[in-house]
């Protein structure tokens, strides 16, 4: 449609980027009926992919939040986690960048009582990063009963939940799913941003499609915000790139295309279920050592194997399967034609190694 | 990734909490406002100027009740509009049919209407019918654009190019090259935290520098009393500038005077920039945009380097090939030998990674499909010299009808001036009453786009310039 639409050409955005983009990113992270939406409180701003918005959302942070210019806001990182959100927030200017317990390598969970007792801890107004789903790298997420806890902990101790939420659609295979935990602190009252990407729900990697999602507590306030946001972004790259956003904005407001959308998303999520269930059964099959339920217990498009560092070493330079030294895999490498060697060679690598 | 020196380190606090800073001052009262609620599709940027000002008192005190009900924001103040972009804002809500948009640097054609090079098409077409994946650029962006964007810059015979003495990578067009370019001294230029920028330059220059956490200086550049170059002026303040601090220079279609130094004079200040071992950082968002020569636009950058100055580069090809909204950009750096350019890139990516990632594609595939295939490569030669011939016959028509009008000011300085800008020498009162009275949108400096002038308004904005300054 883009393609063939001779009216449109290659002129700037506004900085904030597509505004057509800009609402329906908004309206797919916060749901249809928010009345967040409809109170207009919310705004977005468009962004280079997950990681622009995250950029630009640590550097308003660094210069609103919590005074002015206030480097020294503690910000929490779940440990473990991607490991780029730790240099967002150092070049954004932050000074105290600490961790909260997340994993919890002996049962291969979360570690929940670690996480709360972190935030108990954590000097007030500080700043948490939390994955709204499909967490990277672990692919453990908290229940709804337990993002409900953490919560209850954030509100109590004016924390700032900042949401990277880079997997919507594609870890459960459905939006809304995927999006409860934002919603909820939404509907709680919290304000918060929402660091979108659009990478691998939309498979647009290369055409950095980012949104961030600015929640207020009324019009007023988001309003000034995006005005500084308009600052920050004009000194980063001016305005962002059209392509991406153009494919993003048609596809969400056409009911065909989105309906389609929605399908391609449950498609991809269904697939990597799929590997998760078979990588699992192989491994059991095999009496690889071990239990081997975190597999379909995780979520998204990664897993956190358990394989130690020399495990993985044996993996790669023994079977060329290239994977984290932290243990972790992207369930997307698994297809049914290497599913059987990469079973076998995980065996081989907890039972020889 | 290797950890820079200069780089924070993470440090791992205990879990003992530590006592927050709190903030005196009164609980924040913000206006009790009510606003009229936008429907979803038309939720973008509201006109600021609807809106009452930011309460600028100090953080909500912490009365946890008081600290519920309100907004981490109240102490937000509401941001000026852009200064240049905000000229096209008002522009739109002008219901005025001979309004006349000569703020933002874009290029129109003779109809007013954007252009699309017929080389970008073609370039679309052909690489829509590769039908390529849509996976990951590397951090330094596309190789084959990089290069070739390089060789654009520097002559494709340049012995930089031969001993692969210079990294280039891929940016969010001119801004994001400078951003990177910024930061990167930021970092790794211990010599000095200064740059000099030309005064007046380009609005954008000073805040990108300055959230780089670089200081700005300026030297002389525009003469108002002759709307050229203050070539003395900018020669005696360069000489004075402190030994290694960092020089700024548009390398052709200087902005927004679009006045540009003479061979001879660029030979000048490279050779007082060589004896005061200043640090030289380009901008070139024009080349080939300026003269209609992509050679002759690159001229003063070439010199420069062929004097042993090694320069930062920034390249946009928003305005020469059109690609605006692609963002498509390049920074280079000129470096000692080809070792030394790894370490460098090695650097560059580390900054990049946490700002974007990586940049987007399709403006730098476009890019780099016309550089590389010989048709498209002279077709885009030529479409670049339509547009800077079309600018160049504006100006000789804008001048021609002033005279008509019957203004007995010089106007020379419009034609002696180069690339999408004039700073035609009005004064604000003059430009306020352009806009109020004929619905003339330009900058607050006199800047105008000559991009934004057609043979169809030409008499119209003469007409106009004529009775405010008469």
């Amino acid at each position: 449609m883009i393609a063939s639409d001779t009216s449109l050409n290659h002129e700037y955005l506004p900085i904030l980027g597509l505004p057509d983009f800009r609402a329906n990113a908004s309206r797919i992270a916060l749901g249809d009926d928010s009345p967040a939406i409809k109170e207009g409180r919310v705004g977005g701003v468009q962004c280079l992919g997950g990681t622009g918005a995250l950029r630009i959302g640590a550097e308003f942070l660094r210069r609103w939040y919590n005074g002015n210019n206030n480097t020294t806001t503690p910000v929490y990182i779940s440990s473990p986690s991607w490991e780029n959100h730790n240099s967002v927030f150092t070049d954004a200017g932050f000074k105290d960048i600490r961790t909260y317990r997340y994993w919890d390598p002996a049962k291969r969970g979360l570690d929940l009582q670690g996480l709360l007792e972190d935030m108990e801890a954590a000097p007030e107004f500080s700043i948490f990063i939390l994955h709204a789903c499909a967490h990277n790298p672990t692919g453990t997420d908290p229940t709804q009963e337990q993002w409900k806890q953490i919560a209850t902990v954030m509100k109590r101790r004016f924390l700032f939940p900042f949401f990277d939420s880079a997997y919507q659609g594609f870890a459960s295979g459905c939006l809304d799913r995927d999006a409860w935990a934002v919603r909820y602190f939404v509907a709680q009252g919290f304000e918060l941003f929402c660091a979108q990407s659009f990478s691998k729900n939309f498979g647009l990697y290369n055409e950095r499609v980012g949104n961030l999602s600015v929640v207020g507590k009324d019009a007023n306030n988001v309003q000034r915000v995006l005005s500084q946001m308009e600052k920050i972004a004009r000194t980063t790259w001016s305005n962002p790139p059209s392509q991406g956003a153009r494919i993003v904005a048609t596809t969400l407001t056409s009911p065909l295309l989105f309906a389609e959308w929605k399908d391609n998303v449950k498609t991809m999520a269904d697939r990597v279920l799929l590997m998760r269930s078979e990588l699992r059964s192989r491994l059991e099959d095999l009496g690889t050592p071990g239990t081997w339920s975190h597999i379909t217990d995780q979520i998204g498009m990664f897993s956190f194997t358990g394989l130690n560092p020399k495990q993985v070493d044996y993996m790669i330079k023994e079977k060329h399967i290239y994977l984290m030294a932290s243990g972790r895999i992207n369930m997307c490498g698994l297809t049914t034609k290497n599913l059987d060697y990469v079973a076998s060679s995980i065996h081989e690598a907890v039972t020889k190694i | 990734m290797g950890r820079a020196r200069g780089v924070p380190v993470l440090r791992l606090r205990p879990r003992s909490a530590r006592l927050c800073r709190q903030q005196p001052g009164k609980c924040a009262r913000k206006p009790r406002l009510r606003l009229r609620v936008p429907a979803p599709r038309a939720m973008a940027l509201l006109q600021p100027s609807r809106l009452l000002g930011a309460a600028t008192s100090r953080r909500a005190c912490l009365a946890p009740a008081a600290a519920r009900s309100s907004s981490w924001w109240s102490h937000v103040e509401m941001g000026p509009p852009d200064p240049i972009l905000g000229v096209t804002e008002a522009f739109r809500r002008d219901t005025n049919t001979k309004k006349m948009n000569l703020g933002v640097g874009a290029y129109r054609d003779d109809n007013g209407k954007p252009y699309v090079l017929n080389c970008v098409r073609k370039a679309e077409a052909q690489i829509a019918a590769k039908k390529m994946d849509k996976e990951y650029l590397p951090i330094a962006g596309l190789a084959e654009f990089n290069k070739a964007s390089a060789e654009l810059a520097l002559g494709e015979t340049s012995e930089v190019i031969k001993n692969g003495r210079y990294v280039t990578v891929q940016s969010i067009s001119g801004t994001g090259s400078l951003r990177i370019g910024a930061n990167f001294l930021q970092r790794f230029f211990k010599s000095s935290h200064d740059v000099y920028l030309p005064k007046p330059s380009w609005g954008n220059h000073t805040p990108i520098f300055r959230d780089a956490g670089l200081q700005l200086q300026a030297y002389r550049y525009y003469d108002p009393k002759t709307c050229g170059f203050d070539f003395s002026g900018a020669l005696d303040d360069i000489s004075k500038i402190p030994e290694k601090s960092i020089i700024l220079f548009h390398a052709c279609a200087h902005n927004p005077t679009g006045v540009d130094p003479r061979p001879e004079q660029w030979k000048e200040l490279a050779s007082v920039v060589k004896k005061r071992n200043l640090f030289v950082f380009f901008d070139m968002a024009y080349q080939g945009f300026a003269s209609g020569d992509i050679n002759r636009d690159a001229w003063a950058v070439r010199h420069f380097i062929e004097q042993g100055i090694n320069i930062v580069l920034s390249q946009s090809y928003a305005k020469n090939m059109g690609l605006y909204g692609e963002r498509v950009g390049a920074f280079t750096v000129i470096c000692s030998d080809a070792e030394e350019a790894k370490r460098v890139e090695s650097q560059l990516k580390i900054l990049i990674r946490p700002m974007y990632s990586n940049p987007p594609i399709n403006g730098a595939r476009i890019a780099s499909t016309i550089l590389n295939s010989p048709d498209l490569r002279k077709e885009w030669l030529g479409e670049v010299k339509g547009m800077a011939d079309r600018i160049i016959g504006m100006r000789t028509q804008l001048v021609s009808n002033l005279k008509k009008e019957g203004s007995s000011y010089n106007w020379q300085h419009i034609t002696d001036q180069i690339g999408m800008f004039c700073f035609t020498g009005l004064k604000p009162e003059q430009v306020e009453r352009l806009t109020k009275e004929f619905s003339i949108y330009m900058t607050k400096d006199g800047r105008i786009s000559v991009a934004g002038v057609t043979s169809g308004n030409v008499g119209y904005l003469a007409h106009a310039i004529y009775q405010v300054t008469k």
